[in-house]
């Protein structure tokens, strides 16, 4: 038997299935929300985590034992998880909730995800939870911080280059702030969320798309977990924002300050 | 025999270049800003005409002085009654994305641009037939007809320039042909303003239509030799629902055959682009940055490419079949394929396409290129391109200093191989290494010199090698009748 690596690190990246970015939005006709009836695929900050992970694994070797990723959504939410399978994750949770219910919210999110976490305790545990900064359908931003704050785990958000020191349980995050970038030292277990150029997501390929299908998808519900979904939030109504306005021409430049002046410009 | 001279003379006739007197007339038809003229009295600066005068590959030059830009049929049919009756030559330009200097004068004809003809007359969303000015641009349409639920049948890399008149006029091909057909299928009628200044109605929107002489399909590749085409009835499909696609890396060429059959019978009607890239073209694309490739593993050991697209009612029933299909080629005892990715989202599915459509980009970003545009039968795509450069070597012409890439890449499901050869520059050993090299060899499989390019300027040298005598005689009777002055598009297609 060889010698097994002092510390293992157990990696779990949450994951959410939204409307594709390429996707045209339209507010439907009810007003309650967008048309979801569209193209939908892997929420891209979270692709960017999935790769964060993999990349751990290649950089950190036999040292990471485990990335399982995770996701809260209706049956086709699924398609996500094997995405996320194919790009080289090992195992998968889905946390499936009814095709017609709500989309959780932030809090219940960051409470289920807790529960995971307990949950795998029983087992090797989690260690590291990398995952997107906001999911581009409801921009909240906030799972991240709040499953930190409920676990009392150190928290890096919008990390732009990760470091794990596996054996030291430390890592070196760089974070993208205001005017520049941060570096902070963190010990684990820690929660990072990701930014943009944290990382380019590979293509996933033939034979690992091929493998992704045998991978184990463990199916739970929020009772299981004892979490409650119900939103905490009321939307009353959606609406598009003001098309915008067309420019005009003008014939000749004293025309055009008559109309700068109409439109309230004038000479300083 | 002097009926032979007569011809002689009538393509030699000379010519008169556009003079102030012309441009006084055009005022008469045309508002000031559609006239573009170095001539006096609006002496342009030349530069201001370089759009029209140069194609986009800095290969052909023209000489043109004038440039209009008419915005109705009666308008064109006005310019050109005009130049009929003076003999001044005429050279339609559409989008000028052209590769065969089809669209660029060889002296210093008059351009009548198409440009500024850019509306759509009309659309059925329950026929999907579209009419249109022949100066809209192919995304334009794409885009007018998609919150209809339609596409056009015809797509190509330079869909962001390119006019529906240029890609009807020269019967362009493209990446759709393999699901929708040629134009000459897809086009219901059209509206022409022959060489005497007639326009031409044959704006019909009908699908079937069995009266007599079908005249519209000689306008659609005759590169505006024979009239200059206005407006476009063209039937749209119904958009799929659902489109996928994914990059194979492959062995060997000699996989392509099997695996396009395989591919073939397991997808059937949702199989909608079967495309082909050698490794050297893939190896440029990448290099210029022309979408995202494989991993360096994955691409190890590829010989050539293939991107299969899928488009389909729905998206389900699609997956499942390109799953079946990957499934089958990965867990084969003699798999044909090394690996390949699959798009997983939409971003990725245009970076894949990316990828292919590139190529012509990347090709010009790194030399000067020589473009054959050939339809050859599949199994000799590429015997074709290690002749032309095994060719090239025993001239001693492969290298830094004059070719530096040969490359295959094309329509597999059309026969259609292009074959690029990428020089430092142009120079005349090359073209004479190159010419009629290229086209004896196509010759000897009896395939075509010209795909979908055309015959332009570049190859109507080389017409005979696809066209038989009695052939070319009855194309230039027709030209005769259409045009006896000789002033649309001269020395285009026909000598």
């Amino acid at each position: 038997m060889r010698p097994s690596a002092v510390r293992l690190l157990n990696i779990l990246v949450p994951v959410k299935r939204a409307v594709d970015y390429a996707v045209k939005i339209r507010v439907n006709p009810q007003q309650t929300g967008v048309d979801l009836n569209v193209k939908h695929s892997m929420n891209p900050f979270d692709e960017i985590a999935v790769e964060e992970a993999v990349r751990l694994r290649e950089r950190l070797k036999d040292a990471v034992k485990s990335i399982k990723v995770v996701t809260i959504g209706p049956p086709k939410a699924s398609e996500t998880l094997r995405t996320a399978l194919a790009m080289g994750a090992d195992s998968a949770i889905h946390v499936e909730i009814p095709e017609s219910a709500p989309a959780p919210e932030p809090l219940g999110v960051a409470q289920a995800l807790r529960a995971i976490i307990q949950r795998e305790k029983e087992g090797a545990g989690v260690d590291l939870v990398i995952m997107g900064k906001q999911a581009i359908d409801d921009d909240a931003g906030q799972t991240g911080q709040m499953l930190a704050g409920l676990l009392g785990w150190g928290q890096a958000t919008f990390a732009s280059k990760v470091e794990v020191d596996a054996a030291a349980k430390t890592a070196v995050v760089m974070r993208e702030i205001d005017g520049g970038s941060e570096e902070i030292r963190c010990r684990l277990p820690l929660v990072v969320t990701t930014d943009l150029r944290l990382n380019e997501p590979r293509y996933a390929s033939l034979p690992n798309i091929m493998k992704a299908k045998k991978k184990p998808v463990e199916k739970l519900t929020a009772a299981e977990l004892g979490v409650d979904f119900t939103p905490r939030l009321e939307t009353l109504k959606v609406t598009e924002p003001p098309t915008r306005v067309g420019g005009g021409k003008v014939e000749s430049v004293d025309e055009l300050v008559a109309k700068l002046k109409e439109a309230g410009f004038s000479a300083v | 025999m002097l009926r032979l001279l007569r011809q002689g003379l009538r393509w030699r006739r000379p010519y008169s270049s556009v003079a102030a007197s012309d441009i006084e007339h055009f005022k008469t038809i045309l508002p000031p800003h559609a006239i573009l003229s170095t001539v006096s009295p609006s002496s342009l600066p030349s530069s201001e005409l370089d759009q029209y005068n140069n194609d986009w590959m800095g290969k052909y030059r023209g000489r043109a002085t004038t440039v209009l830009k008419p915005k109705t049929a009666q308008q064109v049919s006005d310019i050109v009654r005009w130049c009929a009756g003076h003999d001044i030559p005429i050279v339609p330009q559409g989008g000028n994305t052209g590769l065969v200097g089809g669209s660029i004068p060889l002296q210093d004809e008059l351009v009548v641009s198409l440009a500024n003809m850019n509306s759509v007359r009309s659309f059925d969303p329950v026929s999907g037939i579209l009419v249109a000015d022949a100066g809209c641009i192919l995304q334009s349409l794409t885009d007018y007809v998609a919150p209809h639920n339609h596409i056009m049948p015809i797509d190509l890399g330079a869909k962001g320039s390119c006019h529906i008149g240029g890609n009807v006029a020269t019967n362009a091909g493209g990446l759709r042909l393999l699901r929708y057909g040629s134009l000459h299928g897809s086009v219901l009628g059209l509206e022409v303003v022959l060489p005497d200044g007639t326009i031409l109605d044959q704006l019909t929107s009908l699908r079937k239509d069995n009266t007599g002489y079908d005249l519209k399909q000689l306008f659609i590749g005759a590169e505006g030799t024979l009239g200059i085409i206005t407006a476009v009835s063209i039937l749209t499909p119904p958009s799929p629902q659902a489109s996928n696609n994914v990059i194979l890396a492959l062995p060997h060429f000699d996989n392509v055959q099997p695996l396009y059959r395989a591919v073939k019978r397991q997808l059937s009607e949702i199989l909608s682009a079967f495309e082909f890239i050698d490794r050297t073209a893939y190896n440029l694309a990448v290099k210029h940055g022309q979408g995202r490739a494989l991993s360096d593993e994955d691409v190890e050991g590829a010989e050539c490419f293939v991107l299969v697209e899928t488009s389909g009612g729905r998206r389900e029933h699609d997956e499942e079949k390109l799953e079946d299909l990957l499934s089958s080629l990965m867990d084969s005892d003699e798999p044909l394929i090394n690996t390949g990715v699959l798009s997983q989202n939409p971003a990725q599915f245009s970076s894949l396409w990316a990828l292919r459509e590139g190529i012509t980009e990347a090709v010009s970003k790194e030399g000067k290129a020589y473009k054959y545009d050939i339809s050859i039968p599949l199994a000799s795509f590429k015997t074709v391109v290690d002749a032309t450069r095994e060719h090239l070597r025993s001239k001693g012409l492969l290298g830094e200093h004059a070719v530096t890439h040969v490359l295959g890449y094309g329509h597999v499901g059309d026969g259609n191989l292009h074959l690029n050869i990428v020089a430092a520059a142009y120079t005349q050993e090359i073209q004479d290494a190159l010419e009629p090299f290229v086209y004896e060899v196509v010759a000897s499989y009896r395939g075509s010199i010209s795909a979908e390019h055309g015959i332009g300027a570049m190859k109507t040298h080389a017409l005979h090698y696809s066209k038989n005598d009695a052939s070319i005689e009855w194309m230039k009777k027709i030209k005769t009748l259409f045009d006896p002055k000789g002033i649309m598009n001269p020395g285009k297609v026909l000598e």
